[in-house]
């Protein structure tokens, strides 16, 4: 399996004393802290420069209209941080969405009662992950190639179903689910994130299975001779993932209330993006759900604040760019630091 | 066959160097002359790799100086060994697999043909690998990938490789672990040839019955110390006394064993090339050793058992039942557990932390459903912290900050939490320092006397004689002898293990 010798090559670069402890713990305990605290850090920064420049920025409708915004992105990061803390990653998120979208407006358009319409969106999201899955755990796939491969198809397939045209002539109901308000005001689609945000922490810190997308991300080959079903725990990872990818895709068409073939392009680089800024590690066994929500959140707070004080739309992508190098920077800046220490 | 002249080309005096915990050598004496093979002889871990380390400036030394040629050197760093004419050629090659013999040959010295350009002579580097081929009356085609060749083959061209850098001594880490007999003899003629261009060889080796073909003189090491220097024609046993010593530590807490009923029993154990019809048995409350050089099939066989590696045909019973295993899940829920050799590379989650290294294998005892009861699970973990004396700041410190002794008391947490009945034991005191080896052994004693079976692998053979009841001695993957508590002695547990037969 690839991901097993992906992790034995890491291994390999250990170091050949183990006689590093006293002075490694040290390094640990300070650097830890200030990588944990980073993004949120960096959130608050950015949240308080912009309400210092910008009126609008710290007003309840435009707290709401970034938190609509970013939720499909952050709904996507909760499926990405998982299969990334395994060791792996996922390139067919925004292919995924689009077609899940397709397929439920397909439905709903066609006469379909809305309620299974989001289902059937959702579960065919959840096929493409599983299909993912299966490619990674038993037909030894690197997970880079299944998922690029997925991104292709599930594009088409949803280019293919459409004929290239968005679907129109949806019921104003389905409107409720991305575009709706529930108590307070509260957009659905933050409540939503909130509730599946709830969720994806409780199964990744409280749950055996999160336990051990943890364990196989950091030593698949140690999971395996701890009695893990390593194969069936990274085929339900993609799976999970995928039907997250898909219900954010019907929360998409349900916003736009359309349903577009197009949606979610580049959305990829959006997720990943916000699950490293959140402070996991692509090389597997470190993350958060909270820190892909808050990678989501800052790159979210970016854009916003940059309509707001009307920069660029350019701008806001090298601003991105930079982020994503700077966050990913002090991650291996740190570990070689660590590595040197000894 | 060249005859050594008597110049000195290398020098070793007083060498020393101390890891924490570890004297690794002590003032160890060494020298090779020009045109000479001088064999390295030693137990695992008497210190003959970190002593090739200090001269090939992988490691710097403590004390001592090394003279080449009569002058005073200090090696820097491997490339600097390089520029000197020291090359080593490893057991794991040092080759890049997919590109060609002539690249790897060059590898990072190209030949350029225009500097500027940074443009690589290909024809020159084809030719003079060529050449180099031809001396070691290799027949390849330079072109070839080097995936593609044997493994004697693949050692050849590391040997090439040292050449072309105009390499003056060259040591060989067990060049011939892995050869078949005719290539052995092939290696040698090589060997015998280059000395008689004036190459001086470093050779280290378990196998005795090759010193008397291949070596000059043989310099014996023994706990990190020198123990003397003798002619190649020495007798095998005279040299296995010399390795050996005569001092036995008592830094083994044997409980007295009282062997209940067979718990584990393999049977007709098979895996085609590796491992040949392998039976035997392990008694509740037994300690087996199981001894045999690197690459004699002892990790092989814990796996196999363990169901880490298919195998071709096997019976395991435990406590008389037999049981079928495909994989560690199965051998886990029949009460089986193996602390792996590599601990880093097969034990630990290492970026994970104590606490969830030591409940790894046991969650489902923790669970309620698929969650987890988090105190519950804590509750355990701290317990064992203490009962191990576990030295960790909290149960949230990653496993990859604690210490080699520690890590591997997490390892052995692991398997503790979850009552494991057969225990395998693969190296479980590598690179822990005395203390932790004191602590694990003490560990494996009274586990034995709650009536858990233990199979014990281990290259420090004082270990095995320390700890076992019985032993096992396996060769080129077959058992090939069981020594009572009684009747073993390093020497014939040696004999077995190097030559097969008493």
């Amino acid at each position: 399996m690839p991901l097993l010798e992906r992790n034995r090559r890491n291994g390999t670069m250990r170091k050949p004393a183990d006689f590093e402890a006293t002075s490694r713990a040290r390094v640990w305990t300070t650097t830890g802290l200030t990588r944990r605290i980073a993004p949120y850090a960096s959130l608050l920064a950015m949240a308080f420069l912009l309400s210092l420049l910008s009126p609008h920025f710290l007003t309840l409708e435009n707290l709401f209209a970034i938190g609509v915004q970013m939720a499909v992105i952050a709904i996507m990061a909760i499926g990405q941080i998982m299969v990334i803390i395994s060791g792996g990653i996922d390139l067919s998120v925004g292919s995924v969405m689009a077609l899940s979208g397709v397929i439920s407006t397909m439905l709903i358009a066609s006469g379909v009662p809305i309620g299974w319409g989001i289902f059937a969106g959702t579960l065919v999201g959840g096929m493409c992950g599983l299909l993912n899955g299966t490619l990674i755990a038993y037909g030894y796939l690197p997970p880079f190639i299944a998922t690029l491969g997925m991104m292709g198809i599930a594009r088409g397939a949803a280019l293919l179903l459409t004929g290239g045209v968005p679907i129109f002539g949806l019921p104003p109901s389905f409107n409720m689910l991305g575009g709706g308000r529930i108590f307070l005001g509260i957009p659905v689609p933050v409540a939503i994130l909130a509730a599946l945000a709830v969720i994806g922490h409780f199964v990744l810190t409280r749950m055996r299975f999160g336990r051990y997308v943890f364990a196989i991300g950091s030593n698949a080959e140690a999971a395996r001779l701890s009695g893990i079903n390593v194969r069936s725990v990274i085929a339900r990872i993609y799976t999970y993932a995928g039907l997250l990818y898909g219900f954010a895709g019907v929360l998409m068409a349900s916003r736009l209330s359309t349903g577009q073939p197009t949606a979610g392009t580049g959305y990829e680089l959006d997720v990943i993006a916000a699950c490293v800024i959140g402070g996991a590690s692509l090389s597997g066994g470190e993350g958060t759900v909270l820190g892909a929500i808050i990678g989501a959140l800052i790159m979210g707070v970016l854009r916003n604040g940059c309509n707001l004080l009307d920069i660029s739309a350019f701008w806001q992508q090298i601003a991105i760019g930079a982020i994503i190098v700077v966050a990913v920077f002090s991650d291996q800046y740190r570990k070689h630091k660590v590595k040197g220490a000894a | 066959m060249g005859i050594p002249t008597d110049r000195l080309l290398l020098e070793l005096r007083g060498i020393s160097k101390a890891f924490p915990g570890v004297q690794a050598l002590r003032e160890v004496h060494f020298e090779l002359r020009e045109g000479e093979v001088h064999v390295l002889l030693g137990e695992n871990g008497a210190g003959k790799s970190t002593l090739m380390k200090i001269v090939t400036g992988a490691l710097p030394k403590d004390a001592g100086e090394i003279r080449l040629k009569g002058r005073k050197v200090e090696i820097r760093n491997p490339q600097h060994a390089l520029s000197l004419g020291i090359s080593m050629v490893y057991q794991e090659f040092n080759l890049a697999p997919h590109l060609s013999v002539a690249e790897n040959i060059w590898l990072g010295r190209e030949p350029l043909r225009n500097r500027w350009l940074g443009l690589v002579d290909r024809r020159r580097m084809r030719e003079e690998a060529a050449a180099l081929l031809g001396r070691l009356r290799l027949r390849l085609s330079p072109d070839l990938p080097v995936a593609r060749l044997t493994v004697s083959q693949a050692q050849l061209v590391e040997i090439a490789k040292a050449l072309s850098a105009h390499a003056r001594i060259l040591i060989l880490d067990e060049p011939t672990a892995a050869l078949s007999e005719s290539e052995i003899d092939e290696l040698f003629a090589i060997i015998h040839q280059l000395k008689a261009e004036g190459v001086s060889f470093v050779y280290i080796s378990h196998r005795l019955e090759e010193i008397p073909r291949i070596g000059d003189r043989v310099t014996v090491l023994r706990d990190g110390e020198y123990v003397a220097t003798v002619p190649a024609d020495t007798s095998p046993a005279e040299l296995i006394r010399l390795m050996v010593g005569r001092r036995l530590e008592q830094l083994y807490p044997k409980l007295p064993a009282n062997p209940g009923q067979i718990r584990l029993e393999v049977e007709r154990l098979r895996r085609s090339g590796v491992l040949h019809d392998i039976s035997f048995h392990v008694r509740a409350g037994e300690v087996v050793g199981l001894a045999g050089l690197i690459g004699s099939g002892r990790t092989e066989l814990a796996r196999a058992i363990f169901g880490a590696d298919p195998v071709d045909c096997k019976v395991i019973r435990v406590d008389g039942e037999a049981v079928d295993i495909r994989s560690p899940r199965d051998a886990i829920r029949a009460g089986i557990a193996y602390l792996s050799e590599d601990r880093k590379l097969l034990s630990l989650a290492l970026n994970l932390s104590v606490l969830e290294n030591i409940t790894l294998a046991s969650l489902d005892r923790f669970t309620t459903g698929p969650v987890i009861r988090v105190e519950q699970e804590k509750r355990a973990a701290q317990e064992l912290v203490q009962k191990l004396r576990i030295r960790t700041p909290s149960l949230l410190q990653q496993v990859q900050y604690l210490s080699g002794g520690n890590q591997q008391k997490v390892v052995l947490a692991r398997w503790l939490i979850r009552e494991a009945k057969v225990l395998l034991f693969d190296e479980p005191t590598r690179g822990v320092d005395v203390g932790a080896k004191a602590e694990i052994f003490e560990l494996i004693g009274r586990l034995a006397q709650n009536g858990a079976a233990i199979l014990l692998i281990s290259s420090y053979l004082p270990e095995l004689l320390g700890m076992c009841d019985r032993i096992l001695v396996m060769n080129r993957g077959r058992l090939v002898g069981e020594l009572t508590r009684e009747e073993a002695t390093q020497e014939r547990i040696l004999t077995l293990a190097t030559l097969g037969a008493e």
